[in-house]
């Protein structure tokens, strides 16, 4: 064996690897926004009124929670023609993903609004609130502090998952590093600055999730 | 009215029968279980009755009429006619990331539809009255409990309820600033003219204020009367057990 690393390479790959982490950060960050949205309405979804709607959207999360994402990935690129959906890959891949950590992020916010004291909810009913006031001006928010770091694993975890939205042809850095492999017959230097790159983007993250909570604490006044 | 209330197969309230005037100040007391609380919360719409119709002012207020016969009211219903009732509860419920003066005009602006101003001008005075004007700024984790109290208390009167109701509004607080929420409670009485229900363990307090207290056991009225009534010559024996251990324990 033979431990020979080439800079030379390593700086021809980098500006293609940099443009790869574009598109892995705009994944991440587009699937993330995706599953923010998808998440509250599953989790407010579960606690409808009607017991059918309740009951149809408890097991679609379970189901999604319970089977492989690069499923999900294969099913939404190359089933969902047959129903006449043609989707290119990053609108799929971004949906799947999306979808998939819509369903985990719904269980984060279930776990916070569960954790709203039952009195909050009788206050609102007290002064007459409608149910949308009370849910999106008095539950929500104190329903999302607690929700904060569950919300900043699973964003590393989108983050971690994107490699797998390569198998239906994403450009992200997985995918790049790859390519690049089999073209130089290669694969330390590509493999090596992926994980490189990965560690550097995750570790700050949850920091900054620290941050970002107890900015949302002082911001709420709590 | 003759209302019955079960949770599951505990029956809480027995065929109640009570009736409380406009303007009148009625304390309930009674032993923990009695069903106090479940009054109050029927009555708040926070529960369903199982059995019978609350009015109020002549209204039906759980039920609605529906060619020509009564059902169980829906929702929309029940916020029209929520608006004349207001409550207090044991453990405060202010909105905690709201200041005192926010939550006062959360429900004057959302639910009323009054303009930012209007609504701080009316929050402003009620807060003012309760002796908070000071701290409206603040938000509910820096504030005692006393203090909160009235902040709660400033809160449901914004709605300007014709009703309020109290449960036990002084139970969580220390012994030294109960004397500040009661003082809030004794102006509203001699001030304004609500119709007030109020459940308490405070005797001398009750005795006080109210036209009429209502003594409550198993989830019936068991004696009712004037303060002096009540406390001066109880007629039953539950009453008498339950004033004399009451007596013993302050
Ligand atoms: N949500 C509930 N589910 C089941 N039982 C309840 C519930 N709330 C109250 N109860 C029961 O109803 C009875 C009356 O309660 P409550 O009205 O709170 O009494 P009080 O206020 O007089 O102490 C008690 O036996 C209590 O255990
Ligand atoms: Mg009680």
């Amino acid at each position: 064996m033979n431990f020979d690393w080439s800079w030379t390479l390593t700086w021809e790959i980098m500006p293609r690897l940099l443009w790869a982490t574009a598109n892995t950060l705009l994944a991440a960050g587009a699937g993330y926004a995706i599953a923010l949205v998808g998440g509250l309405i599953f989790a407010l979804a579960q606690r409808a009124a009607f017991g059918p709607i309740r009951w149809a959207v408890r097991e679609f999360v379970e189901f999604i929670r319970s089977t492989p994402l690069v499923l999900q990935i294969f099913f939404v690129f190359y089933v969902a023609p047959q129903f006449g959906i043609q989707l290119s890959p990053w609108t799929s891949g971004l949906l799947a993903i999306g979808l998939h950590y819509s369903a985990y992020l719904s269980e984060v916010y279930r776990g916070g609004l569960e954790a709203v004291p039952r009195g909050q909810w009788e206050a609102c009913r007290a002064i007459n609130m409608s149910a949308r006031d009370t849910y999106f001006r008095i539950i929500i928010p104190q329903a999302l502090v607690p929700a904060v770091p569950g919300m900043g694993n699973y964003l590393v975890g989108i983050l971690k998952d994107t490699p797998m939205l390569s198998v239906i042809g994403v450009m992200e850095l997985m995918h790049a590093a790859n390519s690049i492999g089999s073209e130089h017959y290669r694969y330390l230097e590509p493999f090596t600055l992926v994980g490189l790159i990965f560690f550097l983007i995750s570790l700050p993250t949850a920091g900054l999730v620290k941050l970002l909570e107890r900015r949302l604490r002082l911001g709420l006044g709590l | 009215m003759n209302v019955s209330k079960s949770y599951g197969k505990l029956n809480v309230i027995e065929h109640l029968n009570f009736d409380v005037a406009e303007g009148e100040m009625v304390s309930i007391i009674g032993p923990s279980g009695s069903g106090k609380t479940t009054v109050l919360r029927t009555l708040m719409t926070l529960e369903t009755i199982n059995d019978g119709v609350i009015y109020v002012e002549g209204k039906p207020l759980t039920h609605m009429a529906k060619g020509g016969v009564l059902v169980p009211a829906d929702e929309r219903y029940l916020r029209r006619m929520r608006t004349s009732i207001g409550m207090c509860f044991q453990s405060f419920n202010l909105f905690p990331h709201m200041t005192a003066l926010q939550n006062c005009m959360e429900g004057p602006v959302q639910v009323l539809g009054l303009s930012k101003k209007e609504a701080r001008e009316r929050s402003e005075e009620l807060l003012h009255m309760v002796g908070m004007i000071d701290k409206r700024g603040q938000h509910p984790s820096r504030l005692s409990g006393g203090q909160q109290q009235r902040v709660a208390i400033a809160r449901a009167l914004a709605m300007r309820p014709k009703v309020m109701l109290f449960d036990e509004v002084t139970s969580a607080l220390d012994p030294e600033v109960i004397g500040e929420v009661t003082n809030v409670i004794r102006k509203l009485v001699t001030e304004h003219n609500l119709t007030m229900l109020m459940v308490t363990h405070q005797m001398g307090f009750a005795r006080d204020i109210s036209d009429r207290v209502c003594f409550f056991y198993g989830g019936k009225i068991e004696e009712q009367g004037t303060p002096h009534e009540l406390f001066g010559s109880p007629q039953r024996e539950r009453t008498k057990q339950f004033l004399s251990a009451v007596k013993e324990a302050v």
